[in-house]
């Protein structure tokens, strides 16, 4: 039986198109993928993406056992602030992309992927050891996680929230009330290239802020346009650009790992994957021709098959097909032109400036 | 949804206006909201040869990539080349400017092979059950 989130019937209040996803029956759309990523270009839109993954790691050593268990230094981190990351096999494939959020020193919450919460969750208690200065709890099933994004997302919020939002700096999150529901954490993340928070809830209290956010005049948007959207922000998705066998280098996320952090898992591989230098990487394409790629279809050079589609799509905010995909490092600079096999046809497609779209 | 009285339609969600030996092919209100904002059109060439029941083109919604299947066999006499151009109509106007192909029929037995507007109802009613 797939799952619901709290917000089901919702989305079925405002006749969205239901989908499964990741286990999980989840909005796709509900006025149509196009005009909900516009609204969220130009206005608000709102997500329920209460399907992601909550691990709380609380006590003494949960800092250290976070170290060892993430890419980044969570070291960095001071209260209230937010850091992207990476869990890493020890052969340096990635096991998931995630958020780590530091309420105290002691207090931790990291987020994951919806179809990885079972793997992530087995991953984190697999490396856990038996010391006492430290607990993980798996929350998933208790919290709730509402994104609000867009250019109009923080004045909205700010007139819902008791919290200084707009002094709230990218990746800081606050604690405290939306539409007069208290102990929210509200976070200025997100994951649409736009500005915006993301509003950790309880349960029973996701319902009121949802309707409370819709009333100020937010689009409710769905996992159709969270694609699009991500896409042309350039942000990976574990699957895609991401999964088990690719390494952080070549997907582009060198920056996440601290290859100077004192050790954590996969930091060896990683290590000689750097010495080593990389086979291939990620690139991000726009078609040339009038055409679309998608997700498998192979990039070709001189009719060799040399690389993969990633994510593809037609990109609502440029009018053309664009795509991620992983191409030998000879073909990744910008300008280089490669073809793409589709459906049999070679279309022409030429490496561009990430990302596809900046906010202003 | 629509499903106009005068049309013959498929299992695949196309319809079909005959008028003599000519046939205008084009996609159904229920596929074109099943599909989404449609982004993308490939038609075949005029003079080609399709097939009932067979693959003829390709339709993509943002999110999606489609096959459109011939609701009967022939020739192609013509192509909607502004619906090429513009493949939004179809989300709009899916009987009249959205047709997408014309075709001189191969052979007309092929015709009880297609539902009316009451059978092709009853149809997606089962699919959606």
């Amino acid at each position: 039986m797939p799952k619901r989130t709290p917000l089901y019937e919702e989305h079925i209040k405002l006749g969205a198109k239901i989908v499964d996803f990741a286990g999980f029956e989840m909005p796709v759309q509900y006025a149509g993928v196009m005009e909900e990523h516009n609204a969220v270009r130009n206005h608000a839109g709102l997500f329920d993406v209460s399907h992601m993954g909550e691990f709380e790691f609380t006590g003494s050593e949960a800092l250290a056992f976070l170290n060892h268990l993430t890419a980044n230094d969570v070291g960095k981190l001071t209260d209230g602030m937010a850091q992207y990351s990476l869990l890493c096999h020890s052969n340096g494939g990635i096991v998931d992309d995630i958020l780590v959020y530091r309420k105290t020193a002691e207090h931790f919450v990291m987020v994951v992927n919806a179809a990885n919460i079972e793997k992530d969750w087995n991953w984190v208690q697999q490396h856990a050891t038996s010391s006492t200065q430290y607990a993980i709890r798996n929350i998933s099933d208790e919290i709730c996680l509402l994104a609000l994004q867009g250019p109009k997302a923080i004045e909205m919020m700010q007139r819902l929230s008791d919290q200084k939002i707009s002094e709230l700096k990218s990746f800081r999150f606050a604690i405290g009330s939306v539409a007069g529901q208290n102990d929210c954490w509200i976070a200025r993340t997100g994951y649409t290239g736009e500005d915006g928070v993301e509003i950790f809830c309880k349960n029973s209290q996701a319902p009121l802020i949802w309707q409370a956010i819709l009333k100020s005049g937010a689009k409710p948007t769905g996992l159709g346009a969270r694609d699009t959207l991500r896409l042309e922000a350039r942000l990976s998705l574990y699957g895609h650009e991401i999964n088990d066998e690719t390494n952080p280098l070549e997907a582009g996320l060198a920056w996440v790992v601290k290859l100077d952090k004192k050790d954590f898992i996969g930091k060896k591989a990683i290590q000689k994957v750097k010495e080593e230098g990389l086979k291939r990487q990620i690139v991000g394409f726009k078609m040339l021709d009038k055409a679309i790629p998608r997700q498998g279809y192979p990039i070709v050079e001189e009719k060799n098959p040399v690389g993969v589609v990633t994510s593809g799509t037609f990109s609502p905010t440029l009018s053309v097909g664009i795509g991620l995909g992983y191409v030998p490092t000879h073909l990744s600079a910008i300008g280089t032109k490669f073809k793409i096999d589709i459906r049999s046809n070679l279309k022409l497609g030429e490496v561009v400036a990430m990302p596809f779209y900046k906010r202003k | 949804m629509e499903f106009p009285e005068d049309l013959k339609y498929t299992k695949e969600h196309e319809w079909v206006k005959v008028n003599g030996e000519i046939a205008t092919i084009g996609i159904t209100d229920y596929a074109q909201e099943q599909l989404g904002d449609i982004v993308y059109l490939e038609l075949p060439a005029e003079g080609e040869a399709v097939e009932q029941g067979e693959p003829f083109g390709v339709v993509e919604s943002v999110k999606a990539v489609s096959d459109l299947y011939a609701a009967l066999s022939g020739t192609v006499l013509e192509i909607n080349d502004p619906l090429v151009e513009n493949p939004e109509t179809l989300n709009e106007d899916c009987y009249e400017e959205g047709w997408l192909i014309k075709i001189k029929i191969g052979d007309p037995k092929e015709l009880k092979n297609l539902m009316d507007c009451k059978s092709y109802q009853a149809h997606i009613k089962e699919e959606t059950a």
